[in-house]
């Protein structure tokens, strides 16, 4: 289990008072983590991710009330009803810079943030750029399925050239994102692809982002069946696509082979492409902390405020 | 300082001391001179005589250089506002010299440097004229590669000399400033204003005392209104905000981001102003109310995350420095035309709250007020402040801190259940659970901007969007009941009643002063509650036969400024009429007189 998730905070800069954790839990049981049933068309991709998340919380032991789901808006986005813990629906596209404030303020808390690429790419491109290189702790979870589907088919940011849409009535015109190649360029500190059609790859890049200290960042293919149906055939065997795992020899922590794996054609490689150790914003923040509180160490709040008042007269 | 005071000795007469009781500096150079240290000093010294004082600067929008002016006004007795005309003028630049001679008393001091500043004859009859080779005799002083360096502590040595203050305070006050810089950087300090101090004001044939204050009500703070917002928050138990920079707000922003860590929070700059309220709204979801804050543009930008907010019953602070819009506007100057944004912006019905502080010391405690009604009825707060009044330096009682400072840590304890959207509560004011809080029956709370039910679930229920509706209101109209009415500045019934809004509150006191003073009938409140309005206004309107709301806003297209506009609306009230302007600079206390005046007789009868 990542730190995060067992070590009862040792600074407060959000709260003061944590309740002595009671008696080992028994671990949550599906049931028990389902909230609303899910409403999206029969066959998408996402319910391969809800479930995974579900496997995730049951084989880690994660409590209801140490976990926040975090989304914006879109068909994924939805995800947060599904789930049984404290959740946000947030704006759309602004998912990140929320689960931000909740993964700074909080260190005993660990924050999941789902959402598609119309969110992570297009609207919330910059934020994605931002979290990616403050490396703010989270696990953010793409589902990518090369469409707008909520609004019902218009041309997403990693649709490919020639996508016939509602807004490409000939089809794509513009280069899509590669989202990949965006994150490791934006400075994310793990970066992993995988797919909805295989779930223990799913359970397990969801997994390894969550025990990473910092910016976990996974995109999963995520098949639109109403809107972009045959999408991903090529990365699924049993559609006839082949599903390469990334090269035994790969290095994860080197940037520029990490860039190449990402730069290779539809269906690529599928698992960690990149993976390093950097400060993340939150240990960086709580050692400004720890310096600005050394200063005024035995002091209470407002003898501090009153030090600073007595500059001022 | 009366005119009185001013008048010219005749040539040949010994200096003499007079007494004043208060004077008005304006300091004019460019803004890299140090002009505003000048000020600073100045003001800092009176809140440690026990004086009160009020400042007004303005600054160009160019990364440096360019006119600047500061003006301290400095009195044994009551101080309301930065004074409509200074009795002394100090001028650094031949266009500091000509563009505020005009601010300048007639029979007035002009102290100018005269190795920049070549005096026009025709004015020397108008004015005093006082001319000392600053930018030579500093560099004398403290040597020559002093430049233009230190010219400013020089001349505040002249002022401390021709108003007799206290070299004592002031020495003590230059080495807090210069302290732990490179020693040398104090030891000229020091020179330059020596040098400046004894030098002797040829053709200045008056110097002036002070006389003592009356006002004794024990140690004052000198702060301006960014910072006394800044700190108010600090008190009021806020540990963690996010924000962009943007002028006038960036000050407040700077200074949390220095100070929070000291109390084991955190201040994130963000990419935009999107991703700070955001931030801001997540910290506060998570935890304890949060900051975010922004002038202008940023407002803008703000909106959609903010009917979020409102959707969502989470609460937050948000902080907006008016400056002059729309758009990029005037980034220095100061406008109140931000209030339609603050109680209206956003798509769909979001009843927010708006409140804006009057003064400096206002600020701090309007922090404070903020913070717990955003707590308390779950609802965003916007702390509607200004450019005059976030750069203004004014002296005021210190708070008594251990009394005020809060701590608002969330509740981690466990509940049995939790409805976060409960319907049954008649005034709409539900609690909120944070996340870290175990709700022991498993069923857990969705925050959201989608209409939802009463666990924050999605509905498209017509019945559940006309009643979260309703909730969203009612709670605002529970806090509206508990609302003071403002009191009445002056005598309850009358021909005029003043109201007034933010930064305006010292001007149009004295404008009461001044009007009444000259028998016209004028009283005044200032609402400090924009939304939601206290109840029971209309109980003061009815004592005045004219209704006139002072504001630094256009008169709009139906013809009334934006508070104006609101109260028309709510109280449908035609003797409800609007004094404005657009000029970018604060009102002076003859303006608002003038104004009234006009208005009155156009409306009626002469004031």
């Amino acid at each position: 289990m990542s730190s995060t998730l067992t070590d009862i905070p040792q600074r407060g800069g959000n709260i003061t008072a944590v309740p002595t954790p009671g008696p080992e839990r028994k671990g949550l049981t599906k049931k028990e983590i389902a909230a609303d049933l899910p409403t999206w068309c029969p066959g998408c991709g996402d319910f391969s991710v809800l479930a995974l998340y579900f496997k995730l919380i049951e084989k880690r032991k994660l409590e209801h009330e140490k976990i926040t789901t975090v989304a914006g808006i879109g068909c994924s986005s939805r995800f947060p009803y599904f789930v049984q813990a404290h959740g946000v629906h947030y704006i759309h596209g602004r998912a990140l810079p929320f689960a931000s404030g909740i993964s700074i303020s909080r260190p005993d808390l660990h924050v999941f943030v789902f959402g598609g690429d119309g969110d992570a790419f297009s609207i919330g491109g910059n934020h994605f750029n931002h979290t990616a290189r403050k490396n703010i702790k989270m696990t953010y979870v793409v589902m990518d399925n090369w469409v707008y589907g909520l609004t019902k088919k218009q041309t997403s940011p990693t649709s490919p050239i020639g996508f016939k849409s509602k807004t490409d009535v000939t089809g794509a015109l513009d280069q899509p994102i590669n989202p990949m190649k965006q994150a490791i360029a934006a400075g994310a500190t793990f970066v992993a692809r995988t797919t909805h059609s295989n779930p223990a790859h799913v359970l397990q890049m969801m997994e390894a982002a969550m025990d990473h200290d910092g910016f976990g960042f996974v995109e999963c293919l995520s098949e639109c069946v109403e809107f972009y149906e045959g999408a991903f055939d090529a990365s699924n065997p049993r559609k006839g696509g082949v599903f390469n795992t990334v090269p035994a020899d790969h290095d994860v922590t080197d940037e520029v082979a990490a860039y190449k794996l990402a730069g290779e054609p539809f269906p690529g490689h599928f698992g960690i492409f990149y993976n390093i150790n950097r400060a993340t914003k939150n240990a960086n923040e709580a050692k400004i902390i720890a310096a600005g509180r050394e200063k005024v160490k035995g002091l209470k709040d407002w003898q501090i405020l009153q030090s600073t008042f007595d500059k001022l007269k | 300082m009366s005119d009185a005071t001013l008048t010219a000795q005749p040539d040949g007469a010994a200096p003499k001391v007079s007494k004043v009781s208060e004077a008005v500096i304006r300091i004019a150079g460019n803004s890299q001179d140090g002009i505003q240290a000048i000020g600073g000093f100045l003001a800092r010294l009176a809140g440690r005589s026990e004086q009160e004082v009020m400042t007004f600067m303005t600054i160009p929008s160019t990364i440096s250089g360019g006119p600047s002016i500061f003006q301290v006004r400095v009195g044994s007795g009551e101080v309301l506002s930065a004074g409509d005309d200074a009795d002394v003028l100090l001028a650094f630049y031949q266009h500091s010299y000509e563009d505020h001679i005009n601010s300048l008393k007639k029979g007035g001091i002009v102290l100018y440097d005269s190795d920049h500043v070549e005096p026009k004859p025709e004015w020397q009859k108008t004015y005093r004229h006082v001319g000392v080779p600053i930018s030579g005799l500093t560099v004398e002083a403290i040597g020559g590669t002093a430049k233009d360096k230190g010219k400013n502590i020089y001349a505040l040595g002249l002022i401390a000399k021709m108003f007799d203050l206290d070299v004592t305070k002031l020495e003590k006050l230059i080495g807090e400033r210069f302290n732990g810089k490179d020693t040398s950087i104090l030891k000229n300090a020091l020179s330059a204003f020596h040098a400046g101090y004894s030098h002797s004001l040829g053709g200045l044939l008056e110097t002036f005392k002070f006389v003592d204050s009356q006002k004794k009500e024990g140690l004052q703070v000198v702060m301006n209104g960014n910072e006394a917002l800044g700190y108010g928050l600090l008190a009021a138990g806020v540990r963690f905000g996010a924000g962009y920079p943007i002028t006038p707000w960036s000050d407040i922003m700077e200074l949390l981001r220095r100070e929070l860590p000291k109390y084991g929070g955190s201040f994130v700059q963000c990419e935009d102003e999107i991703a700070s309220i955001s931030m801001a709204i997540g910290a506060s979801y998570a935890g304890r109310v949060a900051v975010t804050g922004s002038s202008g543009p940023g407002i803008s930008l703000k909106t959609e995350a903010l009917g979020w907010a409102v959707m969502a019953e989470v609460p937050l602070i948000i902080v907006d420095v008016q400056r002059g819009g729309p758009s990029t506007g005037m980034p220095t100057n100061v406008e109140q035309s931000d209030l339609n944004i603050a109680c209206f912006g956003g798509h769909g019905d979001s009843p927010r709250v708006v409140i804006a502080p009057a003064n400096v010391e206002d600020c701090f405690y309007t922090a404070i007020e903020a913070v717990n009604i955003a707590r308390k009825y779950s609802v965003p707060v916007i702390i509607l402040s200004d450019q005059a009044i976030a750069t203004r330096i004014e002296a005021f009682p210190e708070p008594n801190l251990e009394k005020v400072c809060q701590d608002i840590s969330p509740d981690l304890t466990p509940v049995a259940s939790h409805k976060p959207y409960d319907l049954s509560v008649a005034d709409g004011v539900t609690s909120r659970v944070v996340p870290g809080t175990r709700i022991t029956n498993g069923i857990y709370p969705i925050a959201t901007g989608l209409e939802h039910d009463e666990m924050g679930h999605p509905t498209g229920s017509p019945r559940l969007h006309m009643q979260m509706s309703a909730k969203r209101r009612k709670k605002l109209q529970t806090l509206a009941a508990t609302l003071p009415v403002p009191a009445i500045y002056g005598p309850s019934e009358g021909n005029v009643l003043l109201v007034g809004w933010g930064s305006t509150q010292g001007p149009i006191k004295e404008a009461v002063d001044r009007a009444r003073a000259a028998g016209d009938s004028v009283s005044a409140i200032h609402i400090r509650h924009i939304s939601p309005l206290p109840n029971g206004l209309d109980n003061i309107f009815s004592g005045f036969n004219h209704v006139l709301v002072v504001e630094m806003n256009d008169e709009g297209l139906y013809g009334f400024g934006q508070l104006a506009g609101l109260l028309r609306a709510r109280y449908g009230d035609a003797k409800i009429r609007g004094i404005n302007k657009t000029d970018g600079l604060t009102f002076k206390v003859r303006e608002i007189i003038e104004k009234a005046n006009t208005s009155v007789s156009a409306g009626m009868r002469k004031l």
